[in-house]
């Protein structure tokens, strides 16, 4: 028993891994303000399936990655993806429970809320904030949730990770 | 949750206010340097796919192109050499220290996208080739932006266009000097701080002025675009556009100036004048 927990380590760093590509991933110039949140998609997936593994401190980690690749100030996803671990491992008994649509709403309100506490940091330290399309990539996000929620949990079951 | 918290306020404030944390930041990219090569690979292959089955024709036409523009350009050098050659003379007549001659190294853009609100680039040359941070980068145009973080493998270049840098710049025509503000549109500079009878004009020409010690001196940077002055203003607004192919370049320039605290070239950096 004492060594089931410690299953699958590699499938969720595999996992965070990808987000983390797809968030640097080329994309067409049209869609490059529309990028969704894989990260903050990826890191609540896990810490609603395993929170007794994946929580404050990976988030903080994982936010420190992001920062580094994406060339932002170091800290600045770091505090928006800890805070959403927070929440998500205080409330994931009960967003386990919900149907995928409803779970989807409380997605949203975790991206929003990582969205807002970088765009504080963004509005503290930029002189120029970035505009309304900004706003439009928590919703898009939160759309993609039921599907992410759904490989990454088939992704789950076939390597039985605890 | 809370220390959490706290770590990260401390290091943007660090981060934001001291730049102490660049050697942090460039060991975490070492680290997380294979995802960035893992998120280029597609483009990379369908490039190396479309360089590879272009066909002959494709490659004689743009062969004879770059042979004509060769002999161009080599013909347009003769006549600069001996101007060099004939300004240097001069300049050693008036006992002017000024030299002319930096080095240059041909880096690569990456692929990658960064932070869509911020106006930054990743090119394949860091530290091994050379590379310090606060370094000039040119494209075949005209000055692109500085290099901002840097490791072992690639670098971070902030553009000129992005809100949060400045350039002091010379308008060529008269020598006047001001600095340009980058607005965070790709095509935009701004210039704040010329009062309303400063004689400048639409069209003119900017130029970096070497002030600040990070750019050499003369190199273009932007065209002014648009002047309005209003009378009742301190200072009337002007903006510029880039030289430079800001969004379009695939290769660009690192420049060394030739001065003792400017880092030392790479070995594979070529000499752009003697």
């Amino acid at each position: 028993m004492t060594l089931a927990p410690q299953r699958g380590g590699l499938v969720i760093l595999l996992t965070f891994c990808i987000a983390l590509m797809l968030m640097v991933l080329p994309l067409p110039e049209w869609a490059r303000p529309y990028r969704p949140q894989w990260v903050t998609l990826t890191l609540i997936y896990w810490t609603l399936a395993a929170p007794q593994r994946v929580g404050v401190g990976v988030g903080f980690l994982l936010g420190i990655a992001l920062d580094v690749l994406s060339g932002t100030l170091l800290g600045q996803h770091a505090l928006g993806l800890s805070l959403v671990a927070y929440a998500t491992v205080k409330l994931h008994q009960r967003i386990r429970v919900f149907p995928l649509w409803q779970q989807s709403l409380v997605v949203l309100l975790l991206l929003v809320s990582d969205h807002l506490v970088t765009l504080w940091v963004m509005g503290a330290t930029q002189d120029q904030p970035p505009g309304l399309s900004y706003w439009a990539i928590p919703p898009l996000s939160a759309l993609l949730w039921p599907w992410v929620f759904i490989l990454l949990r088939d992704l789950r079951r076939r390597f039985r990770v605890q | 949750m809370v220390a959490a918290v706290i770590l990260s306020v401390a290091l943007m404030v660090i981060d934001h206010r001291y730049h102490h944390l660049e050697s942090l930041r460039a060991a975490l990219a070492v680290v997380t340097y294979p995802l960035q090569v893992a998120a280029e690979l597609p483009v990379n292959a369908t490039r190396w796919v479309s360089e590879t089955l272009s066909t002959r024709e494709d490659l004689r036409q743009s062969n004879a192109r770059l042979r004509d523009e060769n002999l161009k350009l080599l013909a347009r050098l003769q006549k600069y050499e001996a101007l060099q050659a004939e300004n240097l003379r001069l300049r050693d007549l008036l006992e002017s220290s000024f030299k002319v001659g930096d080095r240059v190294l041909v880096a690569e853009l990456s692929a990658v996208d960064l932070d869509p609100y911020k106006q930054q680039v990743v090119i394949d040359k860091g530290t091994t080739s050379g590379v310090v941070e606060g370094q000039p980068v040119l494209d075949a145009h005209a000055v692109m932006g500085q290099v901002v973080h840097v490791n072992p493998l690639n670098a971070t270049v902030l553009l000129i266009t992005d809100a949060s840098h400045a350039l002091p710049v010379q308008v060529l025509r008269n020598g006047l000097r001001t600095i340009a503000v980058g607005t965070g549109r790709i095509n935009q500079l701004e210039l704040p701080y010329l009062p309303n009878d400063a004689d400048i004009r639409e069209d003119d020409l900017l130029v970096t002025s070497g002030l600040g010690g990070k750019f050499p001196p003369g190199y273009p940077v932007a065209r002014v675009s648009m002047v309005r002055r209003t009378p009742d203003q301190p200072f009337s607004q002007i903006f510029a556009e880039p030289r430079a192919h800001l969004d379009r370049s695939r290769e660009v320039l690192l420049v060394w100036t030739m001065d003792p605290r400017g880092g030392r070239p790479a070995p594979g950096a070529t000499e752009l004048a003697p």
